[in-house]
């Protein structure tokens, strides 16, 4: 799985750090709540994303996200300021491949044996931003099992999708843990 | 306090007893006599960079609060009421003239002077507030690190850091005088001893192994980054594993560094590194290679005993919390006037290893202390370099070193752990501790 389109990438640059933090401040803002077709289309969306994660479909989870994507985890509950703290996983396309890459080497001993997980959305929203954009949001509850134990993981998903070629693709997708800022055993499979 | 133990007897040449790992007894005297009577970390002084701020941590598994009192004075205080008991502060990080006890309310200024209790005429002439104040363990800085003792015999922490000094030294100089301030951690934990990653973080040993997954996924542009030159027999390499005394270690990978803008050449790619790069090469020119390089890691891995490991840019603490359970909290490192795009950069650096190494390293830890609770297989061979001619060196210093993968750094430490061990624990309540 070595993508060319990720040798290289120029778009985590201050325009984009900027407009993300732009985006934390609310989720209403001056959108509406999105039409029902679109709502049901991005609602079925992140069922299937949430469904591929649970069958550890990895590359075809990673099809869902646009080629200018981020796969974010912070620490600091909502967000923070990514400019000058570290989060769990700030993923450009290219570190979310690495990230996927390394958990399929074999090598990968937190992941092996591999977690098995199940997660359940709701309190899904949707916002119509314009322009083929839109941006949503989903409470979770994630039951991971791995080496005997069984843990309960919640918090909310926040994404941006963009419609590309006609297909919706995810450029933002941020993990909320309602815990993110304490100590955790093993998060190395995919939130 | 305690019964005289034969650590002869668990401690040898070559090999270590797994009950040091195992024994909730041990544990507990380690407790007392290492996370107590030596110098333990605890703070930077950038997380409390105003008058009246502090932040809670432990000393061990005390409840403690640092604190830059309202004189500018840093203090360690025990987070304990000394009425009946409570915590005086619940938070994490804040700013406070007094802590007043949740409790009954007794209230104590931010130097741990007793200010006052609710209805004092409820109490006889015998009561002196003097004698109530949040009891004190000793602190010194160095440099921004900030560490207690209960131990009021104890070296000062200058000599106590003896010859990792010079290391923590090179390590801040690598910013000509500018600071450095901490700044979020991120926080990791796991079902095992907490003496599993002292020993690991010296440990040149397991990196090829270890961190394979590592190494693949830096290979599959093509390119060998970041640590790869651990996968060759890393014994012919020019790096080294040196014990400073006191129980601290030095892992030195800098030998594989040679020129300006080796280190961000080497770096494996993080998030925005071609934008980034681009507007740091077009603003600062031919100065461009020196600021890069201090966005990665100082590929040195400084190891203060007991609790306090400088790995690349970040400070990681060990957090003991039981026998099995440990907390490392990694803090991420930003320096004061730096351009903004570095320091931005460095955040990123400082997720690669976080998320894509150290949880291998977390897994081997728990499955060690696993495999240790087998009470037949008694022993940890620590032995590798031992009895191989030529393999050890010792500096004028006393600083004694060899090739990277070699465990001359455990069977040092472990004897100096054995050293305070077997001293007899002094209760903080003589010497120790005073009340102003």
């Amino acid at each position: 799985m070595t993508m060319e389109s990720s040798k290289v990438s120029y778009y985590i640059n201050k325009d984009f750090y900027e407009s993300l933090i732009e985006g934390l401040k609310g989720w209403e803002g001056k959108s509406k709540y999105a039409a029902p077709d679109t709502w049901r289309e991005i609602e079925l969306l992140l069922y299937r994303e949430a469904r591929l994660l649970d069958e550890g479909k990895m590359e075809e989870w990673l099809e869902l996200f646009s080629s200018e994507c981020l796969y974010w985890i912070p620490i600091t509950p909502g967000g923070g300021n990514p400019l000058k703290e570290v989060s769990l996983a700030f993923d450009d396309r290219r570190r979310l491949e690495d990230r996927i890459y390394r958990l399929r080497t074999g090598y990968a001993w937190s992941q092996i044996p591999a977690s098995r997980t199940l997660r359940i959305l709701g309190n899904i929203e949707v916002w119509d931003d314009g322009e083929n954009q839109v941006r949503a949001k989903a409470n979770f509850m994630l039951n991971e099992f791995r080496a005997g134990r069984q843990k309960l993981y919640s918090g909310w998903y926040g994404y941006h999708l963009k419609k590309e070629d006609g297909e919706w693709k995810i450029t933002v997708r941020q993990v909320n843990l309602i815990d993110s800022d304490q100590g955790h055993e093993n998060l190395t499979f995919l939130l | 306090m305690g019964k005289a133990r034969q650590w002869d007897e668990l401690i040898k040449r070559d090999r270590v007893h797994q009950k040091l790992y195992t024994d909730p007894e041990i544990f507990a005297e380690e407790m007392t006599n290492i996370f107590g009577m030596t110098w333990v970390y605890v703070a930077h002084e950038s997380e409390i960079p105003n008058v009246n701020d502090y932040k809670t941590g432990f000393l061990g598994k005390r409840p403690i609060i640092i604190v830059r009192d309202r004189e500018n004075m840093f203090r360690v205080l025990f987070n304990r009421c000394t009425h009946r008991g409570a915590t005086v502060c619940r938070e994490h990080r804040g700013s406070a003239k007094a802590f007043i006890c949740p409790y009954h309310g007794w209230t104590f200024k931010n130097n741990g002077e007793l200010a006052g209790v609710p209805w004092p005429k409820g109490y006889g002439e015998g009561f002196q507030k003097e004698e109530w104040g949040l009891k004190q363990v000793r602190t010194e800085s160095y440099r921004g690190f900030i560490f207690a003792t209960i131990n009021q015999d104890a070296p000062s922490l200058f000599e106590y850091l003896g010859a990792a000094r010079t290391y923590l030294d090179q390590w801040l100089d690598r910013y000509d005088g500018k600071n450095i301030v901490v700044g979020n951690p991120h926080r990791m934990v796991y079902k095992g001893n907490w003496k599993l990653t002292y020993d690991n973080a010296g440990d040149g040993y397991h990196v090829s192994f270890s961190h394979r997954s590592l190494f693949e996924t830096a290979a599959r542009m093509g390119e060998n980054k970041d640590m790869t030159y651990f996968a060759e027999n890393p014994d012919y390499s020019e790096m080294t594993i040196q014990y400073l005394g006191n129980g601290h270690t030095m892992i030195d990978q800098r030998p594989n560094y040679k020129s300006t803008g080796d280190y961000w050449k080497q770096q494996r790619p993080q998030p925005g590194r071609e934008p980034y790069e681009q507007m740091i090469r077009e603003k600062y020119k031919e100065d461009a290679d020196r600021l890069l390089d201090q966005a990665i890691g100082a590929q040195m891995n400084l190891n203060i005993f007991p609790n306090l490991l400088i790995i690349g840019n970040q400070i990681q603490v060990i957090q003991p919390h039981d026998v099995d359970k440990t907390e490392l909290i990694w803090y991420s490192t930003t320096v004061e006037g730096l351009p903004e795009e570095i320091n931005t950069l460095r955040m990123r650096t400082q997720e690669d290893f976080p998320a894509f190494g150290e949880p291998d390293d977390m897994t081997n830890f728990e499955e060690c202390h696993l495999g240790l609770t087998i009470p037949e297989v008694e022993w940890v061979s620590i032995g590798r370099g031992l009895g191989v001619p030529g393999r050890q060196a010792v500096a004028e210093n006393g600083v004694i070193s060899g090739p990277v993968t070699d465990e001359l750094y455990l069977r040092h430490y472990y004897q100096e752990w054995k050293r305070l061990m077997s001293e007899p624990y002094k209760t903080a309540s003589k010497k120790g501790v005073s009340a102003t």
